[in-house]
């Protein structure tokens, strides 16, 4: 099966002062295409920036980052936002909706950079807000909507140029238990029935659960589950 | 790139009431500097265009060599007749040349506004100074007659100063003179006193006059007329036409007007830039989050850097527009008076035309570009993963 995500020899540092912090010390990962991934592991152990490396949101020093088949460390600023539009939905912890937007127009955004006609845009994100359940939220500004049906209207935002990876970082941590286990339904189901590739970072072991394999990052290494101490 | 700048402005210019006081801090920055800017600028271009206006090219006065102005000239009472018999000049049905030998004195009196003291310009003329300044009309009144102490004073000089209405009497060195009318004039004699100039040589002891105004066949007479006197050896003059000489007493001043309202306007325009920079920064950092989730969607820089820009440089013209609808109801028209070329009161009135005002939302504009410039780098400059993390 082809991958959707193959990270080879990944190092990655921040310079702190003079010090330097090796995050992530030569890591191999490799995600199949249509596989729903959790990423594990303690605060500070660098899964966040294992995902901004596969979203072509960061650079690794070394090593190199395929992702749906393109070499991104060798394509420039531009050419990486070009990339990302296409490829990557980015859902986040705290949904980053534009508060200024109503949920229909937030939705609509990553279509702004397509050449689709305002007819085609709405169509699909009459799909999107569907596929969500929230098509008559529509109108709401994000303030006006709970938590959970934010987090939806950034997934229908995701979704909405369908991209072939999504990226989650913790998408249920300001969520509660129930309303977390409808999200994660949510993306069962676009991993299940559209073949969404996702890859999630997540602290909530229940959260895990539900995806189809469970990885573990500690002190810059990829761990599997059955060589944990 | 477009369709996603222009979505992104939306979205700032919609959270402006959220940061009303910044934006206002913009918006009035740039109104008190369009406003200042183009108040004096229409005030070194009223007195210009007045002083431009005074002169005809068929006129030429005739000064002591070397005088810039007809306060340090003296000519000796047979020069001036020399003058006047000079080639080109016109003459009358009766063969008196149209001239006008003439003494000029400073006298001070109360401005109607404040009670102080300011100078006028009061001008002995000969008998044909009517005739060779016909613009010159008398409104109220009637002109004076040589030999009696009277004297008639201009439109503006009346408006500006008390003291001077028709009727009353002024002291002019030893005597008392009578005020018996009132003349109009659209360029500078208008801020004038006028009176027989052999009257008022008598009253000043003074046998010297300071300059001839001549009236001349056509303009292209001047050349001949000025050569044959500059070349005259019983004389030493300057002469010069007149929209030149009043050309050159107007410069200094419309320098000095143009100078204080760039290195004002300059000034506030530096504050105003200032207070641009902050707010915009303000708002660049409070919106980093969301422009940060934009540049993961995929917006490129361009149109981040576009939105940034365009909401600076709205908020600029907004402000340029109130200053200058500010400048044009408060000052345009208003009569100011100031000093002229003689170191007298000149008055004249306030112009905001068109092209000053698109000189002043030039500058808004680029206010508006420079305060938006900086703002708008370190938002794109941001790495995105910062921001996001910023977040959390
Ligand atoms: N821009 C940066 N400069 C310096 N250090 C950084 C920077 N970004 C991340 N780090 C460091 O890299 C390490 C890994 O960070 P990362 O955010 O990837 O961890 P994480 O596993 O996502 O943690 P959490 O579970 O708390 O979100 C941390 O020690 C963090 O302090
Ligand atoms: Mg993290």
């Amino acid at each position: 099966m082809a991958l959707a995500v193959e990270l080879r020899q990944v190092v990655k540092h921040y310079r702190r002062g003079k010090e330097m912090v090796e995050v992530l010390s030569g890591l191999d990962l490799a995600v199949p295409e249509g596989e729903f991934l959790a990423i594990m592991g303690p605060s500070g152990s660098g899964k966040t920036t294992v995902l901004n490396l596969i979203g072509g949101l960061d650079r690794a020093n070394s090593g190199s980052v395929t992702v749906c088949g393109e070499r991104i460390d060798s394509l420039n600023g531009a050419g990486l936002a070009r990339w990302r539009s296409r490829h990557v939905g980015f859902i986040f912890q705290f949904y980053n909706l534009m508060p200024g937007l109503s949920a229909e127009r937030n939705v609509e955004l990553p279509l702004l950079l397509t050449h689709l006609s305002r007819a085609e845009r709405k169509a699909h994100v009459d799909i999107a807000l569907e596929v969500v359940g929230l098509s008559d939220r529509r109108r709401h500004k994000p303030s006006e909507l709970s938590g959970g049906q934010q987090q939806r209207i950034a997934i229908a935002r995701a979704l909405v140029a369908d991209p072939t990876l999504l990226i989650c970082d913790e998408p249920t941590g300001d969520l509660d238990r129930q309303t977390a286990d409808e999200i994660l339904v949510l993306l069962q189901t676009l991993n299940r029935r559209q073949g969404k590739t996702i890859v999630m970072v997540t602290h909530d072991q229940k959260a895990a659960d539900y995806a189809s394999r469970q990885v573990h990052v500690d002190k810059g290494m990829l761990i599997a589950p059955e060589d944990r101490p | 790139m477009l369709r996603g700048a222009l979505t992104i402005t939306l979205l700032n210019l919609a959270e402006i009431p959220k940061r009303i006081g910044a934006s206002l801090v913009v918006v009035i920055g740039i109104a008190g500097v369009v406003g200042v800017l183009i108040s004096v600028l229409a005030m070194a271009d009223g007195f210009l265009n007045t002083m431009e206006r005074t002169g005809r090219p068929d006129r030429a006065i005739v000064l002591r060599g070397g005088s810039n102005s007809e306060l340090a000239s003296t000519l000796a009472r047979d020069a001036t007749l020399a003058i006047m018999d000079g080639p080109g000049v016109k003459a009358d049905d009766s063969g008196h040349a149209i001239a006008s030998a003439e003494m000029v004195a400073i006298v001070e009196l109360p401005l109607r506004q404040s009670g102080t003291a300011a100078n006028v310009t009061l001008r002995g003329v000969g008998p044909a100074a009517f005739r060779l300044r016909p613009d010159i009309r008398i409104v109220a009144g009637r002109t004076f007659k040589p030999g009696l102490r009277e004297v008639i004073v201009g439109k503006n000089a009346m408006t500006q100063f008390s003291g001077i209405d028709p009727g009353s009497r002024v002291a002019l060195r030893d005597s008392e003179w009578t005020v018996v009318g009132v003349f109009d004039s659209d360029d500078s004699h208008g801020s004038e006193i006028m009176a027989d100039v052999d009257t008022l040589s008598a009253a000043y002891r003074r046998t010297l006059f300071q300059s001839v105004t001549v009236l001349l066949d056509s303009p292209d007479r001047f050349d001949a007329f000025k050569s044959a006197l500059e070349h005259d050896p019983r004389l030493s003059v300057e002469v010069v036409r007149e929209p030149a000489y009043y050309a050159r007493l107007s410069e200094q001043l419309g320098r000095i007007l143009t100078f204080v309202a760039y290195t004002v306007g300059g000034i506030m325009a530096l504050g105003a830039l200032f207070g641009a920079l902050n707010t915009m920064y303000s708002a660049v950092s409070s919106r980093s989050v969301e422009i940060a989730t934009l540049r993961a969607l995929g917006f490129g820089a361009g149109a981040i850097l576009i939105s940034v820009f365009t909401e600076a440089v709205l908020l600029s013209l907004l402000g340029a527009v109130i200053g200058a609808a500010a400048a044009w109801a408060f000052f345009n028209g208003n009569a100011v008076n100031s000093l002229g070329g003689n170191f007298t009161q000149v008055v004249f009135h306030l112009r905001v035309s068109a092209g000053l005002v698109a000189t002043g939302i030039l500058w808004a504009v680029v206010i508006g570009l420079l305060g938006g410039l900086f703002p708008a780098l370190r938002a794109v400059r941001r790495p995105v993963v910062d921001a996001l993390r910023g977040a959390v």
